[in-house]
């Protein structure tokens, strides 16, 4: 979907807003939706990528104006209607009550002090369902492309949820890593099924992406899925367009570190 | 123009506060959720998760060049060394080594893909039009902007986050620092060195610690 979410490369959003002291949440209902998101689906009502194709249904002025979590907040109420937990009726009901004032034991209130630790390994197991660990060495799903090959990012717009970004669309870059199989987000967030193929580290020059008079020795390296890409042809006559110049070097990700020398 | 995140602190319950606690009564009724339990989340992503995880896994690898190979090649099996289990936005982590020659940054342009098993959930910043737009395109101007300049020879490694893979930057190392120990170490190493857009500096130039 070609979104409003889509925003790498755009212009015209200024400085980067950064917060000194930022609490992890700025209001105690971000941290009640955020837990109730992680449960549904941990509990499998919706998956990472519908939840996903849920923000990015948000009509692009609403996006821009909400909050982060308000952005989920509305993808998971309209998941929770479309999931037939609860009728639009019923949560339009629940609001009615609310609004006229909760019991004082009401959920949302109650908030366990404890001490800030980082303490991970104390944590309950929470699952969100993306990424099976099993799924990505099963070798029932060949590869079709090999590290070190050309490809070229498809020209797709398709209008329902995918992973491929705007900028690289039509654009050539370098195979550097297979990271095994993944469920396909395009039909995985449609209810579509999980169509599992490879998805592959593809290491785009910065000049090809951002054209002639962007700065040398600069690289974005995107996770993309097989059905994003096609083989990239050319050869070395063709490197303008390779993904690869001379200034920009291997990532080291393309073969196993080797112990000793830092 | 800018992010509106976020203007309500403990606003009266409004809008999606309201919406929020109707959600919650409506799911508790339907069985899905339980107050306690969406505590027990909370808490672990508000108190017990965050980028000192990270940098402990830093001051590691660091040290003890065995480690650092492992964490370089399966970086979900070498956390776990350290008993930092995986997780949600974290099943399939990668970490990658910045070098004298190559810095890498890390953005999610289409979300807010981070790493939250070792850096906890992101700062609002990641998550803003400005970062997610500007981090592919114009890396050097991002990061003169966090108060970094890298020499023109150093090579830039954006990472998009768009599938699954979640990543974290390995900064290198300060000098001086040669009798630090681990724990000494890893107060050093701010949340901003491992997402990119820091580097590691001894003597701690400024106040700000990873946990900000």
């Amino acid at each position: 979907m070609n979104g409003i979410h889509d925003m790498g490369g755009m212009h015209g959003f200024g400085s980067i807003p950064r917060e000194a002291n930022e609490p992890v949440f700025h209001a105690d209902w971000e941290r009640r939706m955020f837990a109730m998101t992680l449960t549904a689906m941990g509990r499998r009502v919706f998956n990472v990528d519908e939840f996903r194709r849920a923000i990015e249904r948000i009509p692009p002025a609403d996006y821009l104006r909400s909050s982060y979590y308000e952005r989920w907040l509305r993808a998971l109420t309209a998941l929770l209607i479309e999931k037939g937990v609860a009728g639009a009726d019923a949560v339009e009901a629940a609001c009615a009550i609310a609004a006229q004032g909760a019991p004082a034991d009401a959920p949302g209130t109650a908030r366990a002090a404890v001490e800030r630790k980082d303490d991970a390994a104390a944590a309950p197991r929470i699952a969100t369902g993306a990424g099976d660990y099993r799924l990505r060495g099963d070798p029932n799903f060949p590869a079709r492309f090999k590290v070190g090959e050309r490809v070229r990012a498809r020209n797709l717009n398709p209008e329902q949820h995918t992973r491929l970004p705007r900028y690289a669309r039509g654009r050539h870059g370098l195979i550097r890593r297979d990271w095994g199989v993944f469920a396909l987000p395009d039909t995985h967030a449609h209810g579509g099924g999980a169509n599992p193929c490879h998805c592959y580290s593809v290491q785009f020059d910065g000049r090809e992406l951002w054209g002639e008079d962007h700065p040398a020795g600069e690289s974005v390296l995107l996770d993309l899925w097989e059905p994003y890409l096609e083989p990239g042809g050319g050869d070395d006559a063709g490197s303008r367009h390779s993904g690869q110049t001379a200034r920009a070097r291997p990532v080291r990700a393309a073969t196993r570190v080797k112990k000793g020398k830092r | 123009m800018s992010d509106r995140d976020h203007p309500e602190h403990n606003a009266p319950e409004t809008g999606p506060a309201l919406r929020v606690k109707a959600l919650e009564a409506l799911l508790v009724e339907k069985g899905l959720v339980d107050p306690a339990a969406l505590d027990a989340i909370v808490e672990q992503y508000e108190y017990r998760v965050g980028p000192r995880l990270g940098a402990r896994v830093v001051a590691r690898a660091w040290l003890d060049a065995e480690f650092r190979v492992r964490l370089l090649n399966d970086a979900v099996s070498a956390i776990g060394e350290l008993g930092i289990p995986s997780g949600p936005e974290g099943e399939h982590l990668m970490v990658v080594e910045n070098t004298p020659d190559a810095h890498n940054l890390i953005v999610c342009t289409l979300c807010s893909c981070y790493p939250w098993p070792v850096l906890g959930l992101p700062p609002a910043w990641y998550k803003s039009f400005a970062y997610r737009s500007r981090a592919v395109a114009d890396p050097r101007g991002v990061l003169r902007e966090f108060g970094v300049e890298l020499a023109p020879d150093v090579e830039i490694r954006v990472w998009d986050s768009s599938a699954e893979l979640r990543y974290m930057v390995l900064p290198m190392r300060p000098d001086g620092t040669e009798n630090l120990n681990e724990e000494q170490l890893a107060a050093l190493v701010t949340r901003d060195a491992m997402i990119g857009t820091g580097v590691v500096r001894y003597p701690a130039q400024t106040a700000r610690r990873a946990a900000e």
